[in-house]
Parts: C-alpha cells; structure tokens; sequence
C-alpha cells in the first residue's frame, strides 16, 4: 500500500468512525492521545507493523479500563489510534447490525453478543475475557449497616435494582431467586450507571449493581459483597467484527486484552478473571 | 437510546399544529386550495407532513397484531396507562393552577426583569428533560437544597413517588400553558378589565369574571399541550422519579424499558400511547371548534 493511498485510508476509517459516533447516539467516544509510560509487552514485538484506527465498541462497564488500554495499545503500536463507543451493550449491538464501522466488539453479557453474532457480523466465535460480580453499593460509611442481600429487605430501607431487562437487573434477580429473598426496589433503573447515581446522590440508601461500578465511583459510595453474588456473574464476551475496516489492528487489541498485562488493567478496575 | 427525547419530539410536533388556532386555520387553507397552491411550497409541505407522518405509520405497519390483544391485556399496561393519564391530569391541573397566574403576571403587569422572568419560565421547554430531572434532584431531592427540609420537617420525599412524578411531570409541561395563556392574553383587549375596573370590580375581580372567560380557549389550548406533553414525558420521569411499575412507571418509561428485551411489546405499547394521544387532541379540538 503506498504511503497516499494508505493516508485516504486513514482518513476514511476517521470518517468511519466519526460516523459510528454518531450512530451511537448516546455513546461517548473518548481516545486518548497522551501516551502511558508502560513497557510493551512481548505481543507488540510478534505481531506485524500496524496502523490506522480501530474503532471499539465497548460496554459502559469497560469505559476506564479499556480506555486505559488503548492508551497502551498506541504506545504498543507507534501510528495506530484506539477509538472507542461506550454505551449500553443493547444498543451497541443494534448499531453494529446496522451497520456501524467497528471492528471490535466487547459486550456485557453473552445475550447482547448474541444478537450480533445471530446476524453473521462477527468474524469466528466470541471470546469471554473477563467477569463482573454484583456488589452492593452502600452510602459512604454504611449509615444503615447493610452487611448482607438479606438487610437489603429491612423496611424504610431505599433500595434500587436495575430493571430485570438489563443484564445487571437480570443478574441482581438471580442473586435474589438464589438467596431465596423477595426485595421491594423504589425503583427499577434503567441501566447500572442509573442504579449507582441514585445511591451517589443520596436519593437511595443502596443499589445492586456491579463490583467495578462501586470501585469505579471511588468513595462516593461503599461497597458491599454478598455470597450469593457467586451466583450470577456476568460473563464478558468479545469478538472481531467480520466487516472490521482494520481486521489486522483488531487482532492485535483482542489480544492485548487478554494478554496478562490487559488482564491486569481489567482485575485492577474490580473484573474477574474469566 | 434515542427514546427520551422521542416522546418529547412528538407532542412538540402536536404542539405546533395546535397553536396555529383552530378558528383561524380551517378557513384559510380551504380558500388557499380553491386558488391553487403554488408548487414550490406544495412539495415541501408534502415532504413536511410524510417527515411527521411516516415514522407513525412504520409503527401501525410493524405492530404485531396477532400478538397485540394479549400485550394490551396484560395487567403492567393497564398499570402504566392509568397511571400515565393521571400523572398527566394532575399535572395539568397543578399547571392551571399556578401557570394561569404567572401567566396573568407575564403579560399585565409592568415589572422589571420581566424578560429575564419570561425566559426561566419557557427554559423547561429547551431543556433537555434529564438535565430537569437532575434539576429537580438537586431541588426537591431527598438530599436537595429544598428537599432535604421537607424530608426533615414533613418527610416527605418525592423521588420514587407518584407525586414526584406528577412534579417532574408538571415542570416539563407548565410552560406549555404559560405560553400559551400569556400569548392569549396579550392578544385579548385590556380594555374589557378596565371597564370592569371603572364600573367598581377589584382587579381580582375582574380577572375572575372578565379575563377568564376572555381567554378560555387559550387556557384550554394551553392545558391539552401542557396534558400532551407530560402525557410523554420520559427523561424528568425517570431522573427524579425512578421506574417502579404502579407507582412511577408510566406508559413512556415502560415503552422504553420493553424495548431493551421486547421490541414487540413496545410497540404496542407505543401504539396505546398513540391512540391515546390522537383521540384526546382530535377531540379536544373538536370540541374548541363547535364552542367557538
């Protein structure tokens, strides 16, 4: 490829992602441009000189720790730009089968996955590369002394849920089916960042919601862990898109999110190890 | 994603053919088409109302009849239909009461910073309706500068309640009324008060048994845009009030919850909430024209 032809490249796939930006509409896309000062790892060396951007649609979930990563996938990688497309996995989902330019996808839950593998847009099969646990999130200092799922029943007690159609809603009821335990939200929220903001603002006294969401808040609010959280944890599956417009690129930040250093950015922020 | 502010949209849209005035429209266009329309601005007003109409007929084309008795059966709908349309009057209710007023202020009386006050009044109206929810948070949160004294003091605490929603409610769907009332007001003569004045009423007087009669078809025109709007009303909703089916969950919220896992049965949903809307306003309009 000569050096024009791959800059008209460059620039389209820019356009490309600009238009993927808007696509999802309610999805922030971040890039980092300032570099960390981490050593690569071996990956950088193996795999062949790449450039260009490559477009990542993620789960809000991942929003700190893969924008982490893609600052050391550019280090990594001299002459390649990570953009992502954070958002609720639903309608990433809906945006890549109609048609975003992406080439990677990294979903919160095998079940949004699954509607872009069902339409034939993912090239080979997903891989799980990291879980997330429920945790509950609590006031800063515990007033109400919340130490179980159990006292989360206590009466005059404010507690939200996600609703039960969004993976951590889904998730929370499996706790409560599991511990046998019948709750009585204030309120069932639409997505997990919903749930926490309302504990955050002082408006809940508690929300189920995911242990990174608790770590991501810093000490806005306490986490609280519970057995039975064992039993519903969300598996994380990702895959290259099959119309990637930089298939080569997408291998490669696949890889480096499961390498041993992606793993460790991703257990830092409170994942699981899949 | 692009649901809480769809619902908005629409009754924006119903808004606008509304404020044109049923007395005033009818006669004009029909004169205007025995004339002959003029091309260049028949094409874009064709293009103009298939751009409004369209996205309703997708729905009524995709809805999924065969599944829509048992959807519409089911006791969540009625649940959040109820609750919608009572959130909805109330909320108008709270707007007459209190919006007719400010109205009145808006358009007699002399005061400085009345444009200042003109503009906070209509900022609803442009304000993306989370950014009103967070506002209301902040305000009559449990937490908020005023909530957190009416907590203390009554406790009482809004978010997750019907009231909070018929609060989030009415903060959207006020200025609807304002507007409207105020432009009414402006175009109906002052003399009439001042007649009553010189024949001995007190102002108050005169507002009662002159003004109101006056403006009554704008307060009317104003209270079914304002009913309309918080009848869709999401983003305020699900910011201060949260989604609790029965208590806070209306027929917007359950709209765009359903579609995360049932894209079907949200547009029944939807479509309830359509019918709903066209029956009330046609109506209602109907009932302006025969009165006046």
């Amino acid at each position: 490829m000569t050096r024009s032809a791959r800059r008209t490249r460059r620039t389209m796939q820019v356009a490309g992602a600009g238009a993927a930006a808007l696509l999802a509409l309610s999805a922030c896309s971040s890039s980092g441009d300032s570099s960390t000062e981490s050593d690569s790892s071996a990956s950088a060396s193996s795999s062949p000189k790449l450039s260009g951007t490559v477009t990542v649609f993620a789960a809000a979930s991942l929003k700190e720790s893969f924008t982490a990563l893609g600052k050391e996938f550019e280090q990594e990688h001299p002459g390649t730009k990570v953009t992502f497309s954070f958002g609720g996995s639903d309608s990433l989902a809906a945006s890549i089968t109609g048609g975003a330019p992406a080439d990677v996808f990294a979903s919160a839950s095998p079940k949004t996955m699954a509607i872009v593998t069902d339409k034939g847009d993912a090239s080979g099969t997903p891989a799980t590369f990291v879980r997330n646990q429920l945790e509950i999130a609590t006031l800063p200092g515990n007033p109400d002394k919340i130490a179980s799922l159990k006292d989360l029943t206590r009466s005059g007690l404010k507690v939200v849920l996600c609703d039960r159609t969004v993976p951590c809603g889904a998730a929370a009821q499996k706790a409560l089916d599991a511990a046998k335990l019948k709750l009585t939200p204030v309120s069932y929220e639409q997505d997990v960042k919903a749930a926490l903001t309302k504990v955050e603002l002082k408006e809940a006294d508690a929300a189920v919601v995911y242990k990174t969401d608790v770590s991501a808040a810093g000490d806005k609010v306490e986490g609280v862990d519970f057995p039975e959280s064992a039993d519903a944890i969300n598996d994380y599956p990702i895959v290259r898109l099959k119309d990637a417009p930089n298939a080569e690129a997408a291998k490669a930040f696949i890889a480096l999110v499961q390498s041993a250093d992606g793993q460790k950015v991703l257990t830092e922020a409170g994942f699981l190890k899949p | 994603m692009t649901s809480p502010t769809d619902a908005p949209d629409k009754s924006a849209a119903g808004a606008d053919t509304l404020r044109g005035g049923p007395r005033r429209g009818r006669g004009r266009v029909r004169t205007g088409l025995g004339r002959g329309v003029p091309l260049p601005l028949l094409v874009p007003a064709l293009l103009g109302l298939a751009f409004l109409v369209l996205p309703l007929i997708a729905l009524l084309v995709r809805t999924p009849w065969h599944s829509l008795p048992d959807q519409l059966t089911s006791p969540e709908v009625w649940q959040a239909l109820k609750l919608s349309l009572l959130c909805a009057t109330a909320a108008t209710a709270v707007s007459l009461v209190i919006g007719v007023p400010l109205a009145w202020l808006l358009a007699r009386v002399e005061f400085p910073g009345r444009g200042l006050v003109r503009a906070l009044v209509t900022l609803p109206l442009v304000l993306p309706p989370v950014v009103g929810g967070v506002a209301l948070l902040m305000a009559l949160g449990r937490n908020g500068i005023v909530g957190q004294w009416l907590d203390a003091w009554f406790g009482i605490t809004l978010p997750f309640t019907t009231t909070g929603v018929v609060v989030a409610e009415a903060f959207v769907a006020m200025p609807f009324l304002v507007i409207s009332v105020e432009g009414t007001l402006r175009a109906a003569d002052p003399r009439y008060e001042e007649a009553a004045a010189t024949l001995g009423a007190s102002r108050f007087t005169a507002f009662r048994r002159v003004t109101l009669p006056l403006i009554a078809p704008g307060i009317a025109a104003g209270a079914v845009l304002a009913w309309a709007r918080a009848l869709g009303e999401f983003g305020a909703t699900i910011t201060f009030a949260g989604n609790f089916p029965g208590r806070t969950q209306t027929m917007p919220l359950a709209v765009y919850l359903a579609l995360q896992s049932d894209p079907e049965a949200a547009i029944a949903l939807s479509l309830v909430l359509l019918a709903v809307s066209v029956a009330v306003l046609a109506g209602l309009r109907d009932r302006w024209m025969t009165a006046s």
